[in-house]
Parts: C-alpha cells; structure tokens; sequence
C-alpha cells in the first residue's frame, strides 16, 4: 500500500507498461501489455524496483501456476531477457533498477526454433 | 490451338488424343532445340570468359573483374551505394557457413546464392519432410525424403549457377565444428536448439568468425549479430556471443519447437531473409581502418536484438544489447570453455542444456493403451456402464482441426492456470465446493458419479500432467473413480485404432 503522506510530498503511483512476448505471453493470460500500477513508496520507505516488480507480477498478473517458467531463484529464469526502455536491463542496473513513471518493461522469452 | 469437333462423346475424346500426341510431338521438338540453342550459348560465354582471361593476363586491355553477365546479373544491387563493385568483390570472395538448411537456412541461402556470395556451405543431416514444405522455400515436393543440403543446393544451382555450393550432409557435432567453421568467414545460425546454438557461438568466437542468429516460434522471431566485430577471446572491442547474452541455458521444459509450437512460414521466412541482409552488410562493410590501434576502433554497430512480432504493432522493435561479458566463458579473458574442450566433449553442449525428456507420472495402471480404451468404450451407447469421459487436453485450436466423437475439450492451459484454494486451506464444509475447480464441467466433477474420466492430448505427456493434476484434487474419490490417460496420445490412436485419423 503507498503511503498516503508521501502524497504531500507530490509522490504519485508510478504507472508503467509491462509486455510479455516470445511465449511469456501465454503465462499472463495470452495477454502481451498489461498496464501496471505501482506505489511510489513500499512500506520500508524504498522505491519499488525490479525485484519488486518481479513479485508483484507473480502475485498479480500471472495466471499459470508453474512459476519456475517465470522466476527461478529469485530472478527471471535463464532464457529471459528483460529490456529497460528498449535496452537490456543489464545496461540499467538489472534487478536493483527503480522504477520511473512511464517506464516500459518488456520480458521477452528467447526462441530457439528454425 | 484445340479444336472440339461435334460429334458423339467417343468422337469427341478420340479427335482431343489425337490433337494432344501432335501437340506432344512439337513441344518434344521445341525442347530438343532449346537444348541445342543452350548448349551452343554456354560454349560461346566459355570462350568469352577465357578470351577474357586471356586479356586479363596479357595484361593489354582494361581489366573487368567480373564476367558480364555477372554484371548483368548483380547489377542491380552494384549500384546500390552501399555495395558498389568493391561490395560485390567482396561478397564473390565471401566464404558463408549456413547451420540448417531449414525455415530459415532456405530463405537466407536463397538472398545470399542470389547475390553472389562466392562460397555457401549448407550443413544439415535431415532430409525434407512433407510438414516442411510450408516454409522451408528451397525444397520440392519432390524432393521430400531427400537431404536437406541436396535439395537446396539443387534449388540454388538452378538459381545461380556461380557460387561453389559445399554441402555437409551431417548434424553439427562438436568433433567436428572447428574444422568445418575454419574454412568459413562468416556464420549463420539457422538451427533449431539450444545445444547446438551455443556450440555455433563457442566456436566461431573461438574461431574469429562473425556469427548471425536467428530463431522463430508461431508468429515470432529474433534476431542477432553476434561476434562483430570477432576480436579474440579477451578484448573488450568485440561484440558480445551468445553467451554474454544469455549465460545460462533455459530449462529444457521452456524450450518449444516448431513441431510443437508450430510456425507461419513468412514470419521463419522474414528472419532468414534477415539473416542474409546482415550476413550482406558484414560482408560489404567498409573496413574499420584500426591497425595495430585496435583500442581506438569501436565496433561496426552496437550489438542489437531485433524483435519480429507478426501480430504486433510496431513489427519490429529493437533492443540495444550488453557488450562483451568480462566473465564469459568464451569471449572473455579468462574463457573456460576452448576449441580443445569442445572437440575432446568436456563441454558437454547436451548435458549442458539438459532434455526435456519428460519421466513418466503416471504408473502403468493409470494409463491404458488407445487399443484399449477403443475396446473398453467402443461407440456410443446409452448403457450406463459404458458411461465415462474423455477430456482432450489440446489447446483449441488443435482439437478445432480434428477431436474424438464425444470428447470435451478443456485445454492444459486452462487446467494450470486455473487457481483454487485446496481442501487443506478450507473448513470441512466448504470442501467440497472447493475441490471442483471452475474449468471442470459440473457433471463430470460430481461426486455421486464413479465413471471412469480418460485423458488424451497429442502424445501422451500433458495428459499425464492432468492425469497428475485431478488427482490432487481429489476428483478420483480415494481411488474410486478411475482416472487415466491414453498412452502416447492421439498419435498412437492413429496407429492403433484409426488409420484415417489426419496426423498434423
């Protein structure tokens, strides 16, 4: 929940699009954009980044219940790229990224057929 | 022309052979001539060619280092600024290695023979399939059961007779990758599996060649230069191998191929008439004057993963990638995996991207045979103790192009991603509702009911997974009610009980 006070503060929930292709799609209800919503402060005071983004979308938006062909070990699973703003989120800071209004985060599986 | 004489239907047929065998007779003699007529212009283009050479080597006339048809022939691309003739020189000395010669290995060697590329190298060991035709654009119908390699060099020879086509009827083995890469500028990746993508990469960044991948899956592809430029192992001015991009293989389950996931042709064509469009650039570019001064020289591009989505709108998106990993197992300056690990199999590519081969869930008492099934349920009938249920497990658009009388289709996807609290999370008299999940249809989940429920999918694994699934729910009421699949699905319904049943 964001905390009412920081809205004094002039913090707004930070709204961002998030996209699934390369078959992830399949696993958010063969839905490719979802438009997500997310407070500008968690309660510990941090501002959400990807690792919360992460959690959020198991918890919220995904419908299969394999989650390991999502996440393993805490992280995207081998075979998934994340993009930043059309870069590879390891230009960005990988999972430590926080979120800016606006931003579009695409989670692309990796084909391999031919 | 055909005349049709009036007549009775006899008179009719008789007067149509007649006017065919005189219609045979000319085109057989029209045939002989264009033969005569070829024979004679390849003789004339041969001596032209030589008196050519001849010139060339006395030296006396103005050299033209390319025949004149082939100016004819690559024309229109020569004066495209970016190519020019010091463009096409380069690509007739070009030495390409295609892996593959399938959905995307047919397009991409197709622009490439077409444009003069000196030397194609196709290496595949399968042969044309029927299941391919739709996509794999250099091979025949007739061709079917032929090597892939050999059909479409057939196809490209009769495209452009100039280039020296080498096939390697052979799936890429890591034995053998290092020697067949070596004699190659450039790679194309046109394969099909992880494995084999990482044994592409390992060795041409090993090998100093550039390398470009591609992959499609249904309405989707990807697209990357890897290796550009191909500095050696350790020097950061590279571009980045597969690896950097993806250093850990994904698990086996999430890889689908074609056969399952299925595939438009255009969208595997786009990618492959893409590959050709990079190999084209890498080829022709100009060269990056660096010297000894290779510090100074930054890459051609940066690196880039194009992203086709056929449904989409953009098409096409493009992803700035990472540059060179400074821990990577190849291309970094302290690789771990070498040409030697490779040849002598210490890099295990199998092992390390592991199999899907799926253990079976299921014991032999919860699976019975199609024969079995056919013989248990032979046809409708009213008989109650005939009464049981079949539930296809295919998604809808499979089960739309051909499904058994009577079975209901709730598709896997539905089944796992269906949540529901379990009867564990639920007050005694709430259990009840709980255990029937909503994409069970009411009947079929009654309790009152012992009838047997049979699962079925394709080829006998998801169906396990349900199987699995619906007994966690409780839905075989403590071993009451039997619940089972059909072992290796519709395809062995095919061959056991069917033979018209139409296999896609």
């Amino acid at each position: 929940m964001a905390d009412t006070s920081n809205a004094d503060q002039g913090e707004f929930p930070i709204s961002i699009t998030v996209e699934f292709t390369g078959g992830l799609e399949l696993l958010f209800g063969n839905e490719r954009k979802h438009k997500v919503v997310l407070p500008a402060r968690l309660e510990d005071g941090s501002r959400p980044n990807i690792s919360y983004l992460l959690k959020y979308l198991v918890n919220n938006l995904m419908k299969d219940q394999r989650i390991d062909m999502f996440i393993m070990e805490d992280n995207v699973r081998p075979g998934i790229l994340v993009l930043i703003n059309d870069a590879d989120w390891e230009l960005e800071g990988e999972e430590t990224y926080e979120l800016q209004q606006g931003d579009n985060i695409v989670f692309v599986s990796t084909l391999h057929g031919g | 022309m055909l005349t049709i004489s009036m007549g009775s239907p006899d008179q009719v047929c008789a007067s149509l052979r007649a006017q065919i065998i005189v219609a045979e007779a000319q085109l057989a003699g029209l045939k002989r001539d264009l033969a005569n007529a070829e024979q004679a212009a390849r003789s004339e283009t041969a001596t032209i060619a030589e008196t050519q050479h001849e010139e060339d080597q006395n030296g006396e006339e103005r050299r033209w280092p390319l025949l004149q048809e082939e100016y004819k022939r690559y024309g229109r691309q020569m004066i495209v600024s970016q190519v020019g003739l010091k463009g096409q020189l380069k690509l007739r000395s070009a030495k390409v290695l295609l892996v593959g010669a399938g959905g995307l290995g047919c397009p991409a060697a197709q622009y490439l023979a077409g444009a003069g590329v000196g030397t194609i190298g196709l290496i595949d060991g399968d042969t044309v399939e029927v299941s391919n035709l739709h996509r794999q654009v250099l091979h025949r119908t007739k061709n079917v059961g032929k090597y892939k390699v050999d059909s479409a060099i057939e196809s490209l020879r009769e495209l452009n007779p100039h280039p020296t086509y080498i096939a390697h009827r052979t799936h890429l083995t890591p034995e053998e990758a290092p020697t067949i890469f070596k004699d190659y500028d450039l790679i194309l990746d046109c394969t099909d599996n992880p494995a084999t993508r990482y044994l592409i990469s390992d060795t041409a960044v090993l090998l100093g060649k550039p390398l470009v991948s591609a992959s499609a899956l249904r309405t989707e592809g990807q697209l990357m230069v890897l290796n550009n430029p191909p500095r050696p192992p350790g020097d950061k001015t590279g571009g980045p191998c597969y690896r950097c991009v993806f250093p850990k293989p994904p698990p086996a389950d999430s890889v689908v191929s074609c056969a399952d996931g299925g595939i438009l042709g255009p969208v595997v064509g786009t990618m492959g008439v893409l590959q050709a469009l990079e190999a084209i650039k890498v080829i022709t570019a100009p060269e990056v004057d660096g010297g000894s001064n290779s510090t100074t020289a930054s890459p051609r591009d940066p690196p880039y993963l194009h992203i086709f989505s056929a449904y989409s709108s953009p098409l096409f998106r493009t992803i700035r990638l990472r540059s060179r990993r400074v821990n990577c197992a190849v291309c970094s300056a302290e690789p771990t995996v070498t040409l030697d690990t490779i040849r002598s199999g210490s890099m295990d590519y199998v092992f390390f991207c592991g199999s899907a081969n799926l253990p079976s869930l299921l014991g032999p008492e919860e699976r019975i045979s199609a024969r079995e099934y056919n013989q248990r349920h032979p046809n409708v009938t009213s008989d109650s103790s005939q009464l049981h249920t079949i539930i296809d497990v295919r998604d809808e658009t499979q089960f739309g192009i051909c499904s058994l009388q009577n079975s209901i289709n709730i598709p896997i996807s539905n089944i796992l991603s269906s949540s529901y609290p379990t009867a564990l999370q639920k007050a005694d008299d709430e259990q009840q509702a709980a255990q029937v999940p909503s994409w069970l249809p009411s009947e079929v989940a009654s309790s009152e009911s012992t009838n047997p429920i049979y699962v079925v999918c394709r080829l006998g694994n998801d169906s396990q997974i349900v199987v699995k699934k619906m007994k966690e729910l409780g839905l075989d009421q403590h071993g009451k009610r039997f619940i089972g699949d059909i072992r290796g699905g519709l395809r062995s319904w095919k061959e056991q009980v069917d033979s018209s049943w139409p296999e896609y």
